[in-house]
């Protein structure tokens, strides 16, 4: 299993943070999602023996977190906030939108492997509800029509 | 450690600083329940069924995670603590199936227990349950997950008890589940510390699932008849067609040497005693062929054959072997049957361990010999050769447990890279073979530390690990079989010069350590007194034969040369065991006593079916010298005990049983005809039985007749009896022992068996055998992947 020069890197750094080991594989293992993008058997296993841990144990932490995957996911990962402020803001009808425009259900993937969507709980932007987080980046104040030039863009992002 | 003073209920209780609250409690008297709770595992805080009432504290805590504090008032019996616990049972009980008719645990469960003390049995959910099919994880653990209620016990004995780590816990929250290792199923050490440790039904047992209910069976707490260890095992017994039938082992009292622990064999391994291949009838050749005979029969023809060659030939033409798994009694009582009634020394068993070398390295110095307990509590551990985690699962569970709760030092010198360096504070890599070197080099022979060397052991840290020892005070000493003769001389050597050390020599079988301190050698008598040097024994027996006998390897030779004309083997297979030739013995008249129809029985003349130690009283001792109760359980009409036979051989030899076996005596009273010194020089063994209070034995076929002479006879066997009796351990000294006798270091084979085998016996058990047909699936679907 071979990782990039730069998440070694962050790796041996990460290290010297913690007294004991197995601290970093939580930063670990957002590392290698970021790089693979999902958690394959081979990660877990790779960082299991980095980390002197079984890969049970791994399993059992990337299943608590849900910003965690071992099933690849899409290049654009859509993450549309439905807790109370998003909610009383119309997010659910945003996400039914996001559900016909992209022909794909709660954690579903297109089949050209661009975008995934998923329901999640508060992503912190209240003040600017609905809130939608694509990978790493906000969209806020959204409405269908917003979203459809959100993901519009990103398509074309993501076909270039 | 400090004392701190608390109140509880209003009651005042005292305890060392740092005793978790649940644990004062527990202490005084006064209940706190608990489901994820456990002594000496992680704290996890996850059921909530301990909350109390602390003052000043706003909220109910766990008594489970708080530490006692000076001063601290607590009520653990008011309504909001009633209230809170009664809340709990029903949230637990939301998704419980609720059905305990057919759940292995009704009876035994603690969520049953606990709905019944605290009364959730209406619920204000109404919301569908959800169910999952039972899954079947390995031959034998099973898995209910709607069972389940998330105590993460099996999580955490798995993890930081085994070390094997092979249960897990995925998802989060209402989603959690406990998953296995491998996806859908567990790779493990299959002990079932998870099923024994799960408050609930959620996973069950392979062997003992839906078969019957607690409350139908009987629970006879004895100890295992595997490995060397002797835990004890409590088996759930049920009547059945051919008399009482095995249907459960499990640790439910811990109240042996093994605490918590029991691993695969002692909880699994108990179905050979009930395999279709069981003797249940004597067997006579007639024509060439083993046919069914009746005892009467069988005994009479023992007796006529055995007299006439004493007669004809003496002693010396028959040889006598012994078993590492029959009790001290039958060993005891074999031995003095040979000596005493054959007039032979040719006597012998399956040697694991030099065990007459420790005794000679011992004899003369204190008492120097570690308990099972020993290991647990010691401050430093060495271990030299052996693979405690498959040869001796109870031992490596108190040195791995012992590291992790009492943070003892564990220094490990082995060939391989066994488990246990894990948990090694130092962990030294020799050659094979290098053992021995080891030993003398500890012992201060700076020469022999040359064999030791290889890319990862270098001289200077040899030397530093012996300077380490040697400031190791109270250190315990284990060393496995690679350490004979001359080499436990000088461990012995090196041990007497730490303040407070101890050893402990590692034999392989459940009795192996009984068969030696019983005598079953050529040379030596019980308490490793020389043949030659006879003293008590002789005067007590009315002559003991002077000349060494043969060994079982020279009994065979002589066998074959024609001079030994009959041979008397009690559970063991020779034949089987070691590769002998089976057609050594085909000018001997053989008798074998066994279970099964083993190599060495399909060559014998006459078969007795035997009863198994599962299936009758006496004692064992395991291979520290803890001497421990076993107790009748389960029972195949058809099968006699050892003991019986032997007794029924004698008579049919016209022997007066009295002298053989010390019945009957003591119930004569004194009138006044003797008087002083001379009173006891009448009948010894009355004497002893009056001062020790017991009652005289009434039939030659009580085992704990000779007990009575063991405990008199054999050094370091005079123990509380009283102890014995209630179930506990007693430890045997070697310290009076005789001087023992220097044997070749050939005659020791060690069993070489692992977790999931058990010489003959693990062969006829169907458990063993799937497990271990599992993990070869298994390894060889892994080869094919890494292919």
């Amino acid at each position: 299993m071979k990782f990039s020069d730069q998440f070694e890197q962050r790796f041996t750094e990460m290290l010297t943070h913690y007294p004991t080991k197995r601290s970093v594989l939580v930063p670990t293992l957002l590392f290698a999602q970021d790089e693979i993008g999902f958690l394959s058997d081979e990660v877990i296993h790779e960082l299991a023996g980095r980390l002197d841990l079984t890969d049970l144990e791994v399993r059992n932490v990337i299943s608590y977190y849900s910003m965690l995957t071992t099933k690849p996911r899409g290049k654009f990962n859509v993450q549309v906030c439905t807790n109370i402020a998003c909610m009383l803001r119309g997010a659910d009808e945003l996400f039914e939108h996001c559900e016909k425009k992209l022909g794909i259900g709660h954690k579903g993937t297109t089949p050209d492997g661009l975008f995934s969507l998923e329901e999640v709980e508060c992503i912190g932007a209240c003040s600017w509800a609905p809130a939608a987080q694509v990978n790493y980046d906000f969209h806020e104040n959204l409405t269908p029509d917003k979203m459809d030039r959100v993901l519009d863009e990103y398509k074309k992002k993501g076909t270039q | 450690m400090a004392e701190v003073n608390i109140t509880v209920d209003g009651k005042k209780v005292t305890a060392p600083a740092g005793t978790l609250l649940i644990e004062a409690c527990k202490g005084a008297g006064i209940e706190v329940p608990s489901f994820c709770y456990y002594p000496n595992l992680s704290l996890q805080g996850a059921c909530r069924m301990c909350l109390v009432k602390i003052e000043k504290m706003p909220k109910l805590q766990t008594a489970c995670t708080t530490v006692i504090s000076e001063g601290m008032s607590v009520t653990t019996d008011t309504e909001e603590v009633h209230q809170a616990r009664k809340s709990m049972v029903e949230m637990l009980l939301g998704n419980h199936p609720l059905d305990c008719p057919v759940c292995d645990a009704g009876g035994e469960c603690e969520l049953q227990d606990m709905t019944f003390s605290y009364g959730a049995a209406e619920s204000k959910y109404i919301d569908a349950k959800n169910h999952k099919e039972e899954q079947q994880w390995s031959p034998v653990v099973y898995f209910d997950r709607p069972r389940c209620i998330l105590c993460y016990r099996c999580v955490r004995v798995c993890g930081e008890g085994m070390d094997v780590w092979a249960l897990g816990v995925q998802n989060r929250g209402v989603s959690s589940i406990i998953a296995p290792n491998q996806d859908d199923h567990l790779e493990c050490e299959e002990c079932g510390m998870c099923i024994d440790i799960c408050p609930v039904g959620a996973l069950t047992s392979g062997a003992y699932r839906y078969k019957t209910r607690p409350w139908e069976m009987k629970h006879v707490g004895t100890t295992c008849t595997h490995c060397a260890d002797g835990c004890k095992t409590t088996l759930g017994v049920r009547r059945c067609d051919t008399g009482m039938e095995i249907v459960r082992g499990d640790n439910r009292d811990k109240s042996g040497i093994n605490g918590d622990f029991l691993c695969i064999k002692g909880r699994y391994a108990f179905d050979f005693a009930h395999h279709e291949e069981r003797l249940t009838q004597p067997l006579i050749r007639k024509d060439g062929r083993l046919t069914p005979a009746t005892w009467e029969e069988a005994f009479e023809l023992i007796g006529k054959r055995f007299a006439e060659v004493r007669g004809k030939h003496g002693g010396q033409a028959i040889g006598v072997v012994g078993s590492t798994r029959t009790t001290n009694e039958d060993n005891y009582l074999l031995q003095k049957f040979a000596r005493v009634v054959l007039g032979t020394n040719n006597i012998d068993h399956h040697r694991t361990a030099d065990f007459p070398a420790l005794a000679a390295a011992l004899s003369g110095k204190p008492e120097m010999t570690a308990s099972m307990r020993d290991v647990f509590h010691a401050p430093a551990m060495l271990l030299i050769g052996n693979n405690p985690t498959e040869q001796h699962p109870l031992l490596a569970w108190q040195m791995r447990n012992n590291v992790r709760l009492h943070r003892a030092r564990l220094y490990v010198v082995n060939s391989q890279p066994i488990k246990l360096r894990r948990q090694a504070a130092s962990f030294s890599q020799i050659p094979a073979g290098g053992e021995g070197k080891l030993a003398a080099f500890l012992a201060g022979d700076d020469s022999a530390v040359d064999a030791l060397l290889n890319e990862k052991t270098t001289r200077d840290s040899c030397i530093a690990l012996r300077e380490k020892l040697r400031g190791e005070a109270n250190l315990v000493i284990i060393f496995g079989s690679e350490i004979r003769g001359n080499n436990i001389t000088s461990v012995v050597k090196f041990a007497s010069a730490i303040p407070g050390a101890k050893v402990l020599c590692l034999a392989d079988y459940a009795n192996s350590r009984g068969a030696a301190d019983m005598g079953l050698y050529p040379d030596l008598l019980p308490g490793y007194h020389r043949v030659t040097d006879a003293g008590k024994f002789h005067e007590e027996w009315g002559g003991v034969p002077e000349a060494r006998g043969l060994t079982f390897p020279e009994m065979v030779e002589s066998a074959k040369a024609g001079a030994l004309r009959a041979c008397y083997l009690v559970g063991a297979n020779p034949i089987g065991r070691f590769g002998i030739d089976p057609y050594a013995f085909s000018h001997s008249f053989v008798v074998v006593q066994d279970m099964f129809l083993t190599e060495t029985a399909v060559m014998a003349d006459v078969v007795l079916p035997a009863a198994n130690a599962y299936e009758k009283s006496g004692t064992f001792t395991n291979t520290c010298g803890d001497l421990q109760l076993v107790k009748k359980a389960g029972e195949v009409t058809g099968t006699k005990s050892d003991f019986e036979m032997i007794v029924r051989i004698a008579d049919a030899m016209g022997f007066d049983l009295r002298k053989l076996v010390p019945f009957g005596r003591g119930a004569h009273f004194d009138m006044g005809q003797s008087r002083g010194a001379q009173s006891g020089e009448a009948d010894r063994h009355a004497v002893w039985l009056q001062a020790q209070g017991l009652e005289p034995q009434m039939s030659p076929f009580d085992p704990m007749a000779i007990l009575d002479e063991i405990q008199r006879l054999v050094p370091g066997y005079d123990v509380s009896r009283m102890n014995l009796l209630a179930g506990n351990e007693q430890h045997t000294t070697l310290a009076g022992s005789g001087t023992g006798a220097l044997q070749n270091p050939e005659l020791i084979v060690p069993a070489q068996d692992d977790l999931f085998s058990s010489g003959t016996l693990g062969r006829y058990s169907r458990t063993l055998n799937s497990v271990i047909e599992n993990h070869h699936k298994e390894s060889a679907e892994t080869d094919v992947a890494a292919d």
